[in-house]
């Protein structure tokens, strides 16, 4: 007697299909949605296996017994995600199968309740690509600051906007001096697609930050999210780098430290206002940021514009 | 087949690399281990083990031990962790996503009171925090029994009508620490009693997800589908019990151990390594001509109750004895155990030995004759053990 075990047949077997299927239960316009797409294209025909820990992603996957996603996927704990792909890369390698364990996290699961155990998967040199999709907020339990949530941002939990800053998760992951770490911006696919593969085809343990607007965090409109990263990215908000070995670090794409830019991503969304965030005020951390960056990179340049 | 000098905790580790290798022609074997006392010394001499197909990784945490299991489950291969005490209760969140994963891992527990305040010494309070986790829950007497158990567990955990992980404790340093001339069998013969875990839904190549969302219709069918499996527990173990005879001549023990119980007017009910000091306490009380008995609960989930209420009936005087304490409560033995006697009959709850106090044969025959006195059952009595 064999039961309906709480494993969910995808409809149709073939892998080459969108990655995350049309009708899944994500907000418009979400960021992690558009990642996970342009995921699945880099992907290619690669044999994937995803880890997905609690967060909007495990929702977007669907109820019992659907689901959205055309690859062999666990959903976890939410701590845990770095430690289930652990057993999964490791039975994969031991029996050949040549799948590529992949994480699919949010900033919650990574730069907080995970961290131990990413880190500890990151020391241990595991086979796993460990994706953070990073909306900078608890989204999936209704907009709660987590510690990726950026300085000034109102949540539930800071209403009056969030007094700390965001932690620099490439700069934490990077030092563990593992093969590749990467950010990824959505609104530069190119870039994003080549990282995603030369990821999904090192071994051992690869990083890939993603910045994805979430609308309904961000106080943004839906239609707004690719735009936004690209003024983050044009800004010098969220610098798109990749870092070889912990020691190489590249600048994939130069901003032009735009004050406009700056000033039209704070303003296109809500979640800055109550804390009077300004560009004005964006400037100092941002400069600090890429002096620390230039310097990591050997390129030393001059940052304001 | 071969007489070693053995722990517990290491003949529980040999039985998990034996199984283990037993998959060689399988998924292999995976096992996320990390220390605390008085587990540690098993997850080291699995450390030491040498796999064809497996491996061993020393995670950052129990809540990760557990963690890397399920993923290992999950992709087909045999896995083990072990653990005792906070290390239990930081891993809980994911003990109780491999059971209700249906994922087949086998851990052992080397029992330790839960702190701080600080205490490393053995109580059944650690593993009764996992009660309702959803694993099938053995408790040992001796550390043969331990080497035997977990072997029984893989083919109990991994045959398609259960499905369900499986714990197996042993209290801390009084087994875990204690060594005995212990039987370990060869690989040939575990080869031949764990054949290859085949497992059903496992992630390979085709699109599949474990663990989707659960609407509540759906849950209560998966949650009925699993009590159901732990309603199959006790005919499939009696398969095993067969099958693990054959294998080695050696008939492990069933969910329930009677002890010269089937004459007996009084029972003492227990748990562990004290149900094998009551066997003690019962042979004096007979040579004495008192007809007291004993009866070792063995399988604590699924709970063998119509095994108790056959070995109770017609018992006029039981004495439940924890080594744990559900404050608040009583002994958690002695409330579930309580429901299997006969009307009428004198059912008194006695805790003794918790934190790791010795529990020597003269605190068993105090329990025994304090049980003789009593016209009925009070409030649990809480028997300091500790001289």
């Amino acid at each position: 007697m064999t039961e309906a075990l709480h494993v969910v047949p995808a409809a149709g077997d073939a892998c080459d299909a969108p990655l995350l299927r049309p009708g899944n239960g994500n907000c418009g316009g979400c960021g992690m949605s558009m990642a996970f797409r342009l995921f699945g294209r880099a992907a290619g025909g690669r044999p994937l296996q995803l880890v997905i820990p609690a967060s909007c992603a495990a929702v977007a996957v669907g109820p019992f017994p659907t689901t959205s996603v055309a690859a062999p996927t666990i959903l976890s704990t939410f701590g845990a995600a770095a430690a289930v792909a652990t057993g999964l890369a490791r039975v994969a390698r031991q029996c050949g199968d040549g799948a590529r364990v992949v994480v699919w996290a949010g900033d919650g699961a990574t730069y907080d309740i995970g961290l131990a155990s990413l880190s500890a998967a990151a020391e241990r040199g595991e086979d796993v690509l460990y994706v953070c999709y990073d909306n900078e907020i608890y989204g999936n339990t209704g907009g709660q600051r987590s510690s990726a949530t950026p300085a000034g941002a109102s949540t539930t939990t800071t209403p009056g906007g969030k007094t700390g800053e965001k932690k620099d998760i490439l700069a934490i992951v990077g030092a563990h001096r593992i093969p590749y770490a990467a950010s990824v911006s959505i609104a530069h696919p190119e870039d994003a697609e080549r990282k995603m593969r030369r990821a999904l085809d090192a071994t051992g343990f690869r990083f890939l930050h993603v910045l994805a607007p979430c609308p309904t965090g961000w106080k943004s409109e839906p239609a707004h999210g690719i735009e936004l990263v690209r003024l983050a990215v044009r800004s010098g908000l969220f610098p798109v780098v990749e870092l070889v070995e912990g020691q190489r670090l590249v600048v994939n794409v130069e901003p032009d430290f735009s004050r406009e830019a700056l000033e039209r991503y704070v303003a296109l969304q809500g979640r800055f206002a109550r804390a009077g965030v300004t560009a004005a005020r964006l400037a100092p951390t941002i400069a600090r940021s890429w002096r620390e960056l230039r310097a990591r990179s050997g390129r030393p340049v001059a940052v304001e514009g | 087949m071969a007489l070693e000098l053995l722990s517990a905790n290491h003949a529980a580790a040999l039985a998990a690399a034996l199984a283990g290798r037993a998959n060689r022609a399988g998924r292999g074997f995976c096992s996320g281990v990390y220390p605390i006392t008085p587990s540690t010394e098993c997850m080291e001499l699995l450390c030491a083990q040498e796999f064809e197909k497996g491996e061993v990784v020393r995670v950052e945490s129990e809540h990760s031990a557990m963690a890397v299991c399920i993923g290992a489950a999950a992709a087909g291969a045999r896995t083990f962790t072990t653990s005792s005490s906070n290390g239990l209760a930081l891993m809980t969140e994911n003990v109780v996503a491999a059971a209700l994963l249906r994922l087949p891992v086998v851990m052992v527990a080397a029992n330790r009171t839960l702190g701080p305040p600080w205490n490393i010494w053995a109580d059944h309070g650690d593993t009764l925090l996992l009660r309702d986790t959803g694993w099938i829950q053995f408790y040992c007497a001796d550390n043969q029994e331990v080497l035997d158990t977990v072997l029984c567990a893989y083919r109990l955990a991994e045959d398609r009508r259960v499905l369900l992980p499986v714990l197996v404790a042993q209290e801390g340093f009084v087994l875990s620490h204690t060594m005995t001339q212990t039987d370990v069998p060869s690989q040939e013969q575990v080869d031949r009693f764990l054949p290859p875990l085949d497992l059903p839904g496992r992630l390979a190549g085709t699109p599949r997800v474990m663990g989707a969302v659960d609407p509540p219709r759906v849950a209560e069918a998966h949650r009925a589908q699993h009590h159901a499996a732990m309603g199959r527990v006790f005919d499939v173990y009696r398969e095993v019990q067969d099958a693990f005879e054959r294998e080695t001549g050696r008939r492990p023990a069933g969910p329930v151990v009677p002890y010269r119980a089937d004459d007996a007017d009084a029972l003492l009910v227990s748990m562990g390594t004290i149900g094998a000091t009551a066997e003690r306490v019962v042979d004096a009380a007979r040579a004495r001509g008192e007809r007291l008995g004993a009866v070792r609960v063995r399988t604590f989930r699924p709970f063998p109750a119509a095994q108790l209420a056959a070995a109770f009936h017609g018992v006029r005087r039981i004495a439940v004895i924890d080594r744990d304490l559900s404050l608040g409560f009583g002994g958690v033995l002695w409330g579930e155990a309580r429901g299997c006697a006969d009307p009428g009959a004198v059912v008194q709850g006695y805790v003794l030995g918790v934190g790791g106090g010795d529990v020597r044969p003269e605190h068993l025959a105090a329990v025994a004759a304090d049980l003789g006195a009593r016209a009925a059952a009070g409030a649990p009595e809480l028997v300091e053990a500790t001289p």
